[in-house]
Formats: C-alpha cells, structure tokens, sequence
C-alpha cells in the first residue's frame, strides 16, 4: 500500500487532471482558465516522465515531458497577448460575457 | 516507510492541496500564489522520479517564466485599486459532479490496470543522456520549437501592442 509504485504517480497525475478541467470549467476569469490549463499540462509531464522511469523506454519520455514545457511557455505567451486585447476591446475578462469577434 | 515514500507523499500533499486551493479560490493573486506550491510539488515529483534536469527546468521555466507571466496578466487586467482581485464561478454543481464521475473512473483505470513495470537502471545525472538525445534522435523537433517559440514570442508582442488604427 505505503510502497510507491507507478500507480501512485498515475493517480497522482489523474487527479491534478481533474483539478484541472475543474478550474476551466468553472472559473471566469480568462487567466484562471490559463491557470487550469498549465495544471493539466503538468499532469501530463508527470505521466510522462513516470512511464519513462517504470517502462523502459529510455530517456524519450523526459524528453517528451521538456518539450511540452517549452510549448507551455509560447502558449502562455500567446494567450497573455490575447487576454491582454480583450480587456482592451472589453474591459473585463470574463469569458461568459465575451460574445462577440469584435465591438 | 523509507525517506523515499516519505517525500513522496509530502509532494504528492504540497501538489494537490495546492492545485486544490488554485482552482477554489476565489482570489485570484492567491490562485497564482498557490500555483507556485503546485509547480514546486511537481518538481519534487520529477526529482524523485530521477529526472533531475527537468525538475531544474520545471522551476526556471514554469515558476520563473510562465507564473510570472501570468501574474502580469492579472495585474494587467484588473483595476488595481481594489486589493481583492476576484473571479466569478459559473456551474459549480454540474461541474463538481461531471469532474468527480471523471476524476473516479481515471483514478479506477489508473488503479485497475496490469501496468506492465520494468524499473530502469537511473543514471546519476540524466543531462547527458537527455542531451545527446536531443541532437541526435529529436534533432528535427528541437529545432522545430526553437523556431515556434521565436515565432510565437514575436507574435506575442505583435499583438499585445497593436494600437488602434
């Protein structure tokens, strides 16, 4: 039971997966809901890299796992900017009451 | 239980307590605060899943990158002049109920599955490793991001300073 095997790191990681899609599901706020996605992102690495320590398949998971890293960092980058031209064109950014392409 | 189970258990604590209070709250300086714990927990996780570099890379690019990032986006999309920067919720309970019936039957499919386990021999130190496999095997995708994060950056930027014609 105490003794720490795959399935710990998998529930660990489906877990965060559910906290995850609960903050984009309920909250506002744009940035929250990026906030959500970089939690599933993690939870996503976290498998990775535990399928690269108990499967045997190299040093390709960890691999996988940085890669994602840096496509979270121009993610959030680019969703910032977005957010960003929102709240200029809006003056919030609660994405319930954002409903049209433009003014 | 050995230092090992130990320091797992406190990560695995500090990460979903953390993610628990990020997604509750309804603060949201205090989410992105509590995001900080999250990020830490999941690099204690790579430490003790023996990817030492990537937990190094976790802390840099995540805590000193993207959370920062996001707190400018915070600070940059709410009057400042309330203290309490504040979310609306929108469908909790059929949210609660959708994740949680999620949440159980991957918890279930994780718990219930033969996994099929063969415990590697873990190098001291992976840089090496992960290094020449990125200028040999994934020398195509490297290159590929280091060209989309140029890309996306510069777009950033772009469209974060369009002025209104």
């Amino acid at each position: 039971m105490f003794q720490v095997s795959l399935q710990h790191f998998l529930v660990l990681s489906a877990i965060l997966f559910s906290l995850g899609i609960y903050g984009i599901v309920t909250r506002k706020n744009a940035v929250m809901v990026l906030m959500g996605i970089e939690l599933i992102l993690n939870s996503a690495n976290i498998n990775f890299v535990a399928f690269a320590k108990f499967g045997n398949f190299g040093f390709s998971g960890q691999i996988i796992a940085l890669f994602v890293i840096v496509l979270a960092a121009a993610e959030a980058a680019i969703a910032l900017a977005i957010v960003l031209n929102i709240y200029k064109t809006f003056i919030n950014v609660n994405i319930d009451e954002i409903d049209n392409l433009k003014e | 239980m050995n230092y090992y189970e130990i320091l797992f258990y406190l990560f695995a604590i500090i990460t979903l307590v953390s993610a628990g209070f990020v997604v509750t709250t309804r603060n949201v300086i205090y989410s992105a605060f509590f995001l900080l714990f999250t990020f830490f927990g999941v690099a204690g996780i790579y430490v003790l899943l023996a990817a030492d570099f990537l937990a190094v890379v976790q802390i840099m690019v995540y805590v000193g990158g993207i959370l920062i990032l996001l707190l400018f986006g915070v600070m940059l999309t709410n009057k400042i002049t309330n203290v309490d920067i504040r979310t609306g919720t929108a469908n909790l309970l059929p949210a609660s109920i959708a994740v949680g019936l999620m949440m159980g039957a991957m918890v279930s499919a994780m718990l219930f599955t033969s996994w099929r386990v063969q415990d590697t021999q873990v190098p001291d130190t992976t840089i090496k490793q992960l290094g020449s496999l990125l200028i040999t095997d994934y020398i195509l995708i490297f290159e590929l991001l280091g060209m989309l994060l140029l890309i996306a950056l510069i777009g950033a930027a772009s469209i974060a300073r369009r002025d209104k014609e």
